[in-house]
């Protein structure tokens, strides 16, 4: 959607914003050169936005993109593949210029949580790890109690690149160690072995990262419920501050989809098996001390992961690299996927290029996010924060669903809201589609 | 409908005489190559180049294109200069084939002195060859038979000849082999038609005495009446009365039928068929089998005409989303104008809500109907699974014609029941005798007969209920046949009968849109197939969800769906909200495809699917 092209050039007072135009139809945003009025109705401005964005009295949470991993897991469907070194190089280089050249951005604004997501971004070098830091110090005012946290693949680890990552301020590790059975790390075709993961960890903690956490999964093709328990004890053994527990979802595309379909994998655990193995997760890991806030998230007191909570409990959250989501100034985009457009773009450079997707917040479309968002969490959704954010009960909206599904017993009421039952964590999917309006 | 234009080519100038017309229609089972025909002698008379044709030209519908089968019929005429140099007019008219369409063939018949009967060199006589020609010998039209597909390697001419002979009784001698396909022998039909065919009688000078046929509404001209003049003339601005509903009209035009056209003439008169238009806006009022004649002049007493189509077949329609309710009503409406035979009424469903019980000729009848009401019209519907018309004789004295098992009495509140009877007829080769007898056997027939055509060919007579036949019968037929057998039936009667109400109840709570009739008999094989098919229709819900069938409050057969146990996106990744979003969505879109009955959501194919009980 462009507007008429007269309104260009005429900046006549206080009101005038260089203004950036996203046309759905064609999914792309246009850079409008000059001046235009500031626009009612229904055209985006993006600079205006933005701004109201970094002027937020709340600190800004950063998520970071690094698409490459040593080889791909045959389950994997995130955006990741192994590159060379020349291409990792050039993409940090951009990531780079993504970061610098991130407009609207008054000096100082404080961080809140920084997070290197991938792929596997232990792969990058040191220095590599530190310039991105450092553009970001530069850029923000990152305070020291800033969570700093990063991705490691267990067979990307040495001491000295560890110690270097917690010396740059890295503060908090999440270690993809998957499998406590050498065979299942075979079978997901991870890089690693069981041995090897219990040596990274030491070595983290040696390198002084107090705050680790630890992905499982449970759920692997021909895994028993026995399997699963000695995962779980094996983990809580090594004593990680945190534990993430996933069910394995076979994504369409994969390998393993396609082993699947073949036959070529030994039989997934029953439905049944399976919920008894997330049941036993929460029961088990609360008895050690961890603590479930979020469906798939354990953690010892006072160490949830602040990042992701962010992402729960609506916070907004801003995304750089490749396929990077966002969500800013009551809007949400993505970064393109393509690696190749993306280090053009940045070259030039021209943010707005590689955004896709972009789209202001309805009302609607922000009360469904703080419903099946919020759900997500053990703690479930406030009537209070409902309120006040969207100035309405929250019987006004869904009450004829909160009725249902309380009769259902897929949720249930809590002092200040409700929250989901085992039962309705289980068919999670199924109940929270009920809050799309 | 593509009945516009004016075709002024081949209007002739010369004056017609009675002795050079010949109105007769082309009858055949299914598939023996009719409609192919009537393209050739359309192609053959010059009406039409051959690269102007399209196949099966008569055939205007997409419908009837698509599935290749003649719904309405049609009729057109052509100028044929015949081998001794007179020119001739033949109208045409064609008609539909289907069992389900006999009361269409039955109404193209009435307009007709004759008939071709179109015969498959390959199969020879089947069920339908035998309906429609005792059908034509009802009306007492003259037919002649016409051997077709001689060009196929497996035809057989010479003995579907002698059977022509042997079970019809018709002489098929000088029967012309042809193939309609590849257009040979088409001009010997041509030739056929005039000697075999007799020209017609009626007087021109004589008070105007004509037949409607057929009808059409057409929303610039009002409705089109299709008529076959008996006595006197016909012409525009004359003041017209239908007898039966006396209802008045002025002609506007009168005209005769082109190739998918309507060609305007100045006059029709006695022995011609045509149509004529005046401003009649509703359709009842120019009643197919009514009388036409003039105010000023009316004839003495109005044609027979002929029984008026009875809804066999009746099922509930709802609009799956209730708002649509008054588009479902106006796309009624608007396929009733063209469709005498298509009955609804308004009825509530506690499962559907608001909807329409619709009677039909017949299943496929119900199917085209279904099928255009969701093409043309745009509509998503809900279909309840077919019936057919109970009587339901009271402990009052009273009888009710059940259409609706809801509507069932209380059982202390009925005297008796009967059911439709009806006289079948299947063709078939004896190696599958034993087979269909079976069949017809599990289908509570009586058996008649058996008649042996040949020694390889025999004709299985039935008395079956019409409920046990409407709906997967045919198929049950063809697969237990191989596809040999071949089928037709008209209805004899009712019967009383020992039946019951089944009630399907989903979740303990009695559904009404899936109840039905049944002979007791088979009540508890019928509840069981019922409740398993459900099984495999619901989807899992949120809890265990029983299904059990029950007559008169006891429950007979019984099934669970099993609750969902998994359905949870484990992992969110990063701030991609948006995918997550996508899945709900998805999830979403599911949920809307479901009619939620209680708390039960059921897919909305279901409450057709469940009849579709095969039966091996």
């Amino acid at each position: 959607m462009i507007p008429a092209a007269g309104a260009a050039g005429e900046c006549t007072g206080g009101d005038c914003l260089p203004v950036h135009f996203y046309s759905s139809s064609r999914n792309t945003v246009t850079s409008v050169v000059g001046y235009v009025r500031k626009t009612r109705g229904r055209v985006l401005n993006y600079s205006e936005n933005m701004q109201e964005f970094f002027q937020k009295d709340a600190g800004v949470r950063i998520y970071l993109h690094i698409p490459f991993c040593v080889r791909k897991c045959l389950y994997c469907d995130f955006l990741s593949m192994p590159q060379g070194e020349e291409t990792r190089e050039r993409y940090v280089n951009a990531l780079l210029c993504e970061i610098m050249h991130q407009g609207d951005c008054p000096p100082g604004t404080p961080v809140e949580t920084i997070f290197f997501g991938g792929g596997t971004p232990s792969i990058l070098e040191e220095r590599q790890l530190d310039a991105i830091l450092d553009a970001l110090h530069e850029r923000f005012c990152v305070p020291r109690d800033a969570e700093i946290s990063l991705e490691m693949n267990p067979g990307t680890a040495d001491s000295e690149k560890l110690r270097a990552m917690r010396e740059m301020g890295i503060n908090r590790l999440s270690i993809g160690v998957q499998a406590m059975h050498d065979g299942e790390l075979k079978l997901l075709g991870r890089i690693h072995t069981v041995e090897e993961a219990r040596e990274a960890f030491q070595l983290a903690r040696k390198a002084g990262f107090e705050n680790i956490n630890i992905d499982l999964m449970s759920a692997l093709p021909g895994q028993t419920f026995r399997d699963w328990s000695d995962t779980l004890a094996e983990a809580v053994g090594w004593g990680p501050e945190h534990i993430s527990a996933y069910s394995l979802i076979i994504e369409p595309g994969t390998p393993f989809s396609a082993m699947y379909e073949s036959g070529d994998l030994p039989p997934v655990p029953e439905e049944e098996t399976d919920r008894q193995m997330y049941r036993f997760t929460g029961e088990y890991l609360a008895g050690k001390g961890y603590r479930q806030y979020e469906i798939s998230n354990y953690a010892k007191p006072g160490r949830a992961c602040r990042h992701n909570t962010g992402y729960w409990t609506g916070q907004e959250y801003l995304g750089f690299g490749i396929g990077a989501a966002s969500c800013a100034g009551g809007m949400r985009f993505s970064n393109t996927r393509d690696l190749q457009e993306y280090v053009r773009a940045m070259a030039i450079p021209d943010i707005l290029a590689v955004r896709t997707d972009l789209h202001r917040l309805t009302e609607r479309e922000k009360m469904e996010e703080f419903m099946f968002l919020g759900l997500r969490m053990t703690a479930g959704v406030s009537r209070t924060a409902f309120a006040s954010r969207f100035g309405k009960q929250i019987e006004d909206v869904y009450g004829e669903v909160l009725q249902k599904q309380i009769r259902q017993g897929v949720i249930i009421p809590t002092e200040d809201g409700v929250r989901l039952t085992q039962r309705g964590v289980d068919v999670s999917n199924y109940v929270l589609a009920d809050y799309l309006l | 409908m593509i009945f516009t234009g004016i075709y002024e080519n081949h209007i002739m100038k010369k004056e017609i005489t009675q002795d050079k017309i010949r109105n007769f229609c082309i009858v055949a089972h299914i598939d023996h190559g009719k409609s192919t025909l009537a393209d050739r002698m359309i192609e053959k008379t010059g009406l039409l180049t051959s690269r102007e044709m399209q196949d099966q030209v008569l055939d205007n519908m997409d419908l009837e294109r698509e599935r290749g089968i003649t719904i309405k019929s049609q009729a057109v005429r052509l100028v044929y200069t015949a081998r001794d140099g007179e020119e001739y007019i033949f109208n045409l008219i064609d008609t539909p084939g289907h069992v389900d369409f006999n009361y269409e063939v039955s109404r193209s018949l009435a307009a007709c002195d004759g008939a071709i009967l179109v015969v498959d060199a390959t199969q020879g006589i089947q069920a339908q060859t035998l309906a429609n020609v005792y059908l034509a010998l009802e009306h007492d039209l003259d037919v002649f038979p016409v051997i077709n597909k001689i060009d196929l390697p497996s035809a057989e001419p010479e003995k579907v000849r002698e059977e022509i002979e042997d079970v019809i009784g018709l002489d098929a001698s000088e029967a012309p082999l042809i193939s309609a396909k590849q257009g040979l022998g088409v001009e010997d039909v041509l030739e056929a038609v005039i000697t075999n065919i007799p020209a017609p009688d009626g007087n021109a000078d004589a008070p105007l005495k004509a037949l409607i046929f057929d009808s059409l509404y057409d929303s610039y001209k009002g409705v089109i009446v299709f008529c076959r003049l008996r006595d006197g003339r016909l012409r525009r601005g004359m003041k017209v009365k239908m007898m039966a509903t006396g209802a008045g009209a002025e002609v506007v035009e009168v005209g005769y039928f082109g190739p998918g056209q309507f060609i305007p003439c100045d006059e029709l008169s006695a022995g011609m068929v045509g149509y004529f238009t005046a401003s009649i806006k509703n359709i009842r009022d120019a009643r197919v089998g009514d009388t036409v004649t003039e105010s000023a002049r009316p004839c003495e007493e109005a044609l027979p005409g002929y029984k008026g189509a009875q809804p066999m077949v009746y099922c509930g329609l709802y609009p799956s989303e209730t708002p649509r309710y008054p588009d479902l009503r106006d796309a009624l409406e608007k396929l009733q104008l063209n469709d005498a035979s298509l009955f609804f009424e308004p009825e509530t469903s506690l499962a559907l809500g608001f909807g329409f019980r619709c009677g039909f000729l017949g299943l496929l009848h119900m199917e085209v109907i279904l099928e255009r009401l969701e093409r043309e019209y745009d509509l998503d519907l809900i279909s309840t699974a077919p019936g057919v018309v109970y009587k339901v004789y009271k402990t009052d004295g009273t009888m009710m014609e059940l259409t609706n098992p809801s509507n069932l009495p209380e059982p202390t509140a009925i005297d008796r029941m009967e059911e439709p009877i009806v006289n079948a007829e299947i063709m078939v080769t004896t190696e599958f005798i034993g087979p269909i007898m079976q069949l017809c056997q599990e289908r509570r027939g009586r058996y008649i007969s058996t008649d042996y055509i040949e020694t390889t060919r025999a004709v299985l007579k039935y008395e079956l209920p019409l409920n046990e036949i409407i709906y997967d019968f045919f198929d049950a037929l063809k697969s237990r046949s191989r596809g040999y057998a071949s089928f037709d039936y008209e209805l004899k009667g009712y019967e009383e009968s020992k039946l019951v109400k089944m009630d399907i109840l989903v979740n303990k709570e009695p559904v009404d849109a899936l109840s039905f009739i049944v002979h007791a008999d088979g009540a508890y094989e019928r509840g069981r197939k019922m409740c398993e098919k459900l099984k495999d229709e619901i989807p899992r819900q949120l809890f265990d969800v029983p299904i059990q069938a029950a007559v008169g409050g006891r429950v007979i057969a019984r099934e669970t769906v099993r609750q969902m146990r998994k359905d949870v996106l484990a992992k969110c990744y990063g701030g991609d909200i948006s995918r997550k979003k996508k899945l709900l969505e998805k999830q979403k879109e599911g949920k809307k495809r479901m009619q939620t009955v209680g708390s039960v959501e059921i897919p909305k194919e279901a409450f057709m699917n469940v009849l579709k009980l095969d039966t091996q």
